[in-house]
């Protein structure tokens, strides 16, 4: 009855072409981007944005980074930690060895060096798929980390092998080191993940993501009717690692303030998948949901028990957490194996029609 | 020059200078590949017969090795604590098959495979919800001393290790080849669909290869467990199963096992002679892009079915 699309003609191809044709999602997109960009920082405690809304984001930017590899090209990764190491460090390289650069053409650059790094790893998908590509993503994950615990150059022979990351401003504001003020670091972070969110819907419904789609549902038809598999999967490589490289350049600089690898061990690597088939592949709004999911629900998990005043011991804590977390899983793979954004779609289709059903 | 030298020539005279240290290493490197290859069966018997890459078999390995230690540390003898621990690990097959892979049958493989992460999670959750944490030691009698051919030291418990994964390796072929399970489990394995219509049921032999999964983990996590101690790593360790798996190829028994052994010497090999020219602990990776460079020139794995691909 409210949500609807009766009386919303389209005149143009171009209105018909838009990323949101019906009039009534366009504004609650509006909406829902200004409430996080002038309601939330002013309501918001600094808790709130320090340590659950800046994580959440830069998570986001991950997550649609492997959607972008395994929800729309098709290609499995488990080494999307290594990819936001090389980001976390290239940005730390790049940023002290160019002081003055400002830190989102830091980012960029750190991006980029990631790509370079996501295609070096993504040569093997040419021959090879599925689980056997996974395994040897993994390969990412184990050298990269290794290769910078190992080489002290990345780290500037920092002693302790965990450099803090340096103050960097934006616009004279600090948005960098803990000194920063978190709703500084929150809208920095903010602006940064709607604009790459843009960008992928964007890529994704162009040609170059009709390329990634076609390599998805069949390679080898893909390939006969012109499409070539050597350029859609290294793209989808190098875009999915300059978003993960981004991912992990926040990660250290905007949120845990230092650089260090236990930040993006394999464990990373899980969570975003996670994210990413909980949220829903192939869906750039089932990657934020599915990242604050995963992100919130051990929170949730840790609070819950002091909300009813039980006292539990911390390792139980733990063991109780992992416990429920698998069952989580699996009953949301059982129940919607499609993600939460296929839930939102169906809570779209009942609305349309609410309340009266036919 | 000097670095190309020392890549190419300095580790091969090391070799010539002192062959019973090669060998020694070489030995020991098959020992560790043996285990390896204990965690790969389990991969694979999973693999062949349903198609799920089974991610939690490694948490499989310390699920069994906690419960195992876990009854042997509440009084039991050995001969007790194995089988119940068996009926755990078959219990806990019965429970996978009805609880979560019925319910996502015809799923995609990325479903399943991450519907066993999330039963990895739980099982590492809930084995330490009932045995703790803490690192346990196990001793079930395997003889510690060293035997010396020459110079040659070689530890017994490894070639107990050895024998043990042998004699479960002929154990399988011989299931697998002379019951009449394991030809309905070959049946299931080629052809889900021709073994359904020839009246094999699907479930019942899902619940057996995961039965028998589960007890090739138990053997896993014993020998593991024994050498050292029952504790988290256990799972870290078999996720160098992995590359293992792509060496052999993932529908292959007898891969699983060379591709074992090869893992297991080349990450020993080259930690010794050619870690050190990179600062050390290249064993964490270099199975992995060993295997990742192998997927070039033979992407089936060295005993996979020849992969065929129709539109």
């Amino acid at each position: 009855m409210f949500y609807r699309e009766a009386g919303d003609f389209k005149t143009t191809y171009k209105a018909d072409q838009a990323i949101f044709p019906i009039a009534l999602d366009r504004w609650f997109v509006v909406t829902v981007v200004l409430v996080f960009l002038v309601v939330v920082p002013l309501l918001a405690s600094n808790y709130m944005l320090e340590s659950i809304l800046t994580p959440v984001l830069i998570l986001s930017i991950a997550a649609i980074g492997l959607n972008i590899l395994t929800g729309y090209a098709g290609q499995l990764s488990l080494g999307t930690g290594g990819f936001m190491a090389t980001g976390a460090y290239m940005a730390y390289k790049i940023s002290t060895a160019f002081p003055g650069l400002n830190i989102v053409f830091v980012l960029i650059a750190a991006g980029l060096c990631a790509a370079l790094v996501g295609i070096a790893f993504g040569v093997p998908s040419l021959r090879i798929k599925g689980f056997y590509l996974a395994v040897t993503t993994l390969a990412a994950q184990f050298f990269l980390l290794w290769l910078f615990t190992r080489v002290p150059w990345f780290v500037n022979n920092s002693i302790s092998g965990v450099p803090t990351a340096p103050p960097r401003k934006v616009f004279g504001f600090l948005v960098s080191s803990a000194d920063s003020d978190p709703i500084d670091r929150y809208l920095f972070v903010f602006i940064i993940t709607v604009v790459l969110a843009l960008v992928a819907k964007n890529l994704a419904r162009s040609r170059i993501g009709r390329m990634w789609m076609a390599i998805r549902d069949m390679d080898i038809a893909a390939e006969i009717i012109g499409i070539r598999p050597l350029t859609s999967k290294l793209t989808a490589f190098a875009i999915s690692s300059f978003y993960c490289g981004i991912a992990g350049a926040l990660w250290s600089f905007a949120y845990i303030n230092t650089v260090e690898p236990t930040a993006f061990d394999i464990n990373r690597s899980f969570e975003i998948l996670f994210m990413v088939i909980i949220g829903g592949l192939g869906s750039i709004l089932g990657s934020f949901l599915g990242a604050a999911f995963i992100f919130l629900f051990p929170i949730l998990l840790n609070v819950m028990p002091g909300w009813f005043g039980l006292e539990i011991s911390v390792t139980l804590v733990t063991q109780v957490e992992l416990m429920v977390f698998g069952g989580m899983m699996i009953f949301f793979l059982i129940v919607e194996p499609h993600g939460l954004a296929r839930l939102w779609s169906i809570g779209k289709e009942k609305l349309r029609l609410w309340p009266f059903p036919h | 020059m000097d670095m190309l030298y020392n890549i190419l020539i300095a580790p091969f005279l090391e070799i010539a200078k002192s062959p019973s240290f090669f060998a020694e290493v070489v030995i020991g490197g098959l020992m560790s590949g043996v285990m390896y290859s204990l965690v790969a069966l389990g991969f694979v018997l999973i693999f062949k017969a349903s198609g799920v890459f089974n991610f939690a078999q490694g948490v499989m390995v310390l699920f069994a090795a906690l419960n195992f230690s876990g009854l042997l540390d509440a009084g039991l003898s050995i001969w007790l604590a194995f089988p119940l621990t068996v009926l755990i690990m078959v219990l806990l097959a019965w429970c996978i098959e009805r609880l979560v892979l019925s319910k996502l049958v015809n799923q995609q493989d990325i479903i399943l495979f991450m519907a066993t992460i999330g039963i990895g999670y739980f099982l590492q959750g809930f084995g330490e919800f009932l045995w703790t944490g803490n690192v346990r030691k196990l001793d079930v009698g395997i003889p510690q001393d060293a035997w010396f051919f020459g110079d040659i030291m070689i530890q017994q418990s490894d070639v107990f290790a050895a024998v043990v994964a042998g004699i479960l390796v002929i154990v399988l072929a011989l299931f697998f080849q002379y019951t009449r399970i394991g030809r309905a489990l070959r049946a299931v394995a080629d052809d889900h669909q021709a073994a359904m219509t020839v009246g094999i049921p699907l479930r019942s032999i899902w619940l057996i290869v995961w039965s028998v999964a589960g007890f090739v983990a138990l053997v896993a996590g014993i020998m593991w467990g024994s050498r050292v101690g029952v504790q988290f790593s256990l799972s870290v360790i078999a996720l160098k199963a992995l590359p293992v798996l792509i060496l052999g190829g993932f529908t292959s028994v007898p891969g699983a096992i060379i591709g074992g052994l090869i893992i297991g010497v080349g990450e020993k090999v080259a930690e010794i002679y050619w870690g050190p020219l990179f600062g050390g602990a290249i064993e964490e990776w270099f199975a992995y892009i060993l295997a990742m460079l192998f997927l070039f020139f033979r992407p089936q794995g060295l005993f996979g079915e020849r992969i065929i691909e129709r539109v």
